[in-house]
């Protein structure tokens, strides 16, 4: 099959849910009042509730939300085949991430731009709260350990892309001094930045001295360095020091000084990367050559796995955040909800999409397809690789040489995924600052305190699985778990719209049915991992620290399907009379 | 729409992420600093004076001329006591 055919009919198919469904959703559903005085007016203060121009706000959100994660899910599942993957993007963004999106955000501005945790514990009540806190601590948890692995296995297969990454940090300083004390533009010395990661890159591909290659440097699989590691997991446990060192700093720095003007960069490596993918793909036009079911993937089966594998792209709890967070104190009319939640939905779906597709046309034949996701392992190891080889080889269709190209892709990769990590480890220090107050334990409330639990678990996290390499090199079987954790991240959210809806006499089967499928889904794949795969009477293979973790997460599942029915089931409180909640 | 335009916007887009962060850290550092000028004002003692308390011998001869250059024979505060 044709892949630029592929992607016109998932972008139909994007359309149609915009055109169609979101605007069902928004009138009947919701019934956006274009009257409706929203919390960015209400409340006014030039520093969180801004009212801002629709395009504007729909960029931030979609910038915010879209990262790693959408291009590793999808570049995972297409171990199936990738009509399986491309099937649950499309209907997962539709009916499901759309919806998600568009109702925290819809929820949110009725609620006085209150974020998800608030309206948890005001809807459902404290107990919902933590439940909330808790598995955002999880989610955030796994987000530090899969994508500190994402990264030190991007800098080990691709070793050119180093250099660049590493010139980011003195040059986002450099713009945040630029901007900030000297009161400058950051537009331009942020295009001069990325220009010079580029030019890092090229150079770095065609001068191996310049690749910062540790594997190499400890004497590869052969040579034990220390701890009876061999070079590869030395080179693994080298670079997530590295990194839970970067990110500490990062992290307890203030904003103006790296973390804006590096997401700054990156949101044009946003741009970049999509053209790079779109643009390459239509002018490449490729063939797909991974098959489209795949009949030998029989060691992890794709009912309920698929469904964890792929979840930003088709549906993610941290959207709910993000909409919730800061988007909903933003936007300046009601009705814009629509474009901004539900498109910033499809915008993370085409990138989903995108990552299918070159996965997909990367193979020259079915057969090499398969012998490259011969396993689940495999695909989870190797996914994001193939997507990034992918990805080059799109873009030599734009008479970028293949080498160049890898090295320009894996530098996006990694730096979406550095950005991810940055976020993350600082929500991580704010709700352990959260739990702290909320129990009294005033020694985490303290910044340091925090982010050092932070950083030292996750960094215990990803060194703990072993995979082929030794550990560290393991990071990717956290992935299914990362997975679960954001799919119940989105169930609670669909939980308190639909709460809200059913209080509203309205239809709440819009979210109701999203709702019901993900918490079936996560707690089969969760029961289905713990017993046939983790525990210790089932698999040949069993892992404690899995099973632990799956345990928990399947706890919070229960839980959470328990508040839902207990939730669901009681009487509604009188109709208020304003038309918040 | 002009090119122009379209790079404000793309610039504002960009910007729009840690634009309510920043604007927060910069008003609790000037929530600091009004608090250091006028925490006395409030009924806070200042940690401030601490410091300043140094600068007493080096402002002392200072105060006393200018005091004088305003027409006061004597120190008006009572915590210069220059003469």
């Amino acid at each position: 099959m044709n892949a630029v055919l592929l992607a016109l009919i998932g972008m139909f198919v994007f359309f149609l849910g915009y055109r169609y469904y979101s605007k069902f959703v928004a009138e009947k559903i919701y019934k956006l009042d274009p009257n409706y005085v929203t919390p960015a007016h209400q409340f006014k203060d030039g520093v969180d509730f801004v009212p801002t121009n629709k395009w504007v706000l729909w960029g931030h959100h979609f910038t915010s939300v879209a990262g790693a994660a959408p291009i590793l899910g999808p570049a995972i599942a297409i171990y199936w085949g990738w009509l399986p993957a491309v099937i649950w993007v499309l209907l997962g963004t539709v009916f499901a991430a759309g919806v998600h999106d568009f109702g925290a955000l819809v929820l949110s501005v009725r609620n006085k731009g209150q974020s998800v945790g608030t309206l948890a514990d005001k809807i459902i009540g404290q107990r919902a709260k933590i439940l909330f806190l808790f598995i955002i601590l999880i989610l955030v948890l796994m987000v530090n350990a899969v994508f500190a692995w994402v990264i030190a296995n991007l800098f080990i297969t691709f070793p050119s892309s180093v250099l660049s990454v590493f010139i980011q940090i003195p040059l986002a300083i450099w713009i945040g001094y630029v901007v900030y004390r000297k009161k400058g533009g950051m537009l331009w010395p942020s295009l001069a930045a990325l220009a010079t990661m580029y030019i890092a890159a090229v150079v770095a591909s065609k001068v191996p001295a310049l690749q910062i290659d540790l594997p190499r440097y400890f004497g590869g699989e052969e040579n034990i360095v220390a701890f009876g590691l061999n070079g590869v997991a030395f080179s693994f446990f080298v670079w997530i020091i590295i990194l839970m060192v970067y990110v500490y700093i990062a992290s307890t720095l203030p904003v103006w000084k790296l973390l804006q003007p590096r997401d700054y960069i990156n949101s044009h490596q946003l741009v970049v990367g999509l053209a790079i993918l779109y643009l390459g793909l239509l002018f490449s036009n490729p063939s797909i050559t991974a098959p489209m079911t795949n009949s030998a993937a029989t060691d992890t089966p794709w009912l309920p796995i698929l469904f964890i594998t792929i979840a930003c792209g088709a549906i993610s709890g941290f959207h709910g955040l993000v909409a919730s967070g800061t988007t909903s104190k933003q936007l300046d009319r009601e009705p814009q909800a629509r474009m901004v939640g539900y498109g910033g939905a499809v915008g993370e779906g085409l990138l989903a999409l995108a990552s299918i597709i070159a996965v997909a046309t990367l193979f020259s034949s079915s057969g090499d397809f398969l012998g490259a996701y011969s396993s689940f392992g495999d695909a989870s190891s190797g996914g994001l690789g193939n997507f990034v080889q992918g990805a080059g080889q799109l873009a030599t269709g734009l008479f970028i040489p293949a080498d160049v190209a890898n090295t320009i892709v894996a530098v996006i990769v990694v730096s979406f995924a550095a950005t991810t990590l940055d976020t993350s480890v600082r929500l991580m220090r704010y709700i352990i600052s959260e739990l702290g107050k909320t129990y009294n334990i005033k020694s985490i409330t303290k910044t340091h305190v925090a982010t050092t639990i932070a950083v030292g678990s996750s960094a215990a996290l990803v060194l703990l699985p072993e995979g082929p390499q030794g550990f560290g090199s393991g990071g990717y079987v956290l992935w299914p778990l990362f997975g679960t954790s954001n799919q119940l991240l989105a169930a609670i959210t669909l939980l308190l719209i639909t709460l809200w809806l059913k209080r509203q006499g309205r239809n709440f089967l819009v979210s109701l049915i999203p709702m019901v499928f993900l918490l079936a889904m996560t707690l089969y794949a969760m029961g289905l991992q713990i017993i046939t795969e983790w525990s210790f009477f089932a698999g040949s293979n069993p892992s404690l620290l899995l099973f632990i973790l799956g345990s928990i997460i399947f706890v919070f599942a229960f839980w959470i399907l328990l508040e839902a029915v207990a939730a669901l089931g009681k009487k509604d409180p009188a109709k208020p009379k304003n038309k918040a909640m | 729409m002009n090119l122009k335009r379209i790079l404000e916007l793309y610039d504002e887009v960009l910007r729009t992420g840690h634009r309510s962060e920043i604007l927060r850290e910069l008003r609790d550092e000037d929530d600091l600093f009004m608090l250091l000028l006028y925490s006395d004002m409030l009924g806070i003692p200042n940690p401030a004076f601490y410091y300043t308390l140094e600068l007493y011998p080096h402002m002392l001869e200072k105060f006393h001329q200018w005091h004088l250059r305003m027409g006061m024979d004597k120190s008006p505060l009572t915590g210069f006591r220059c003469c």
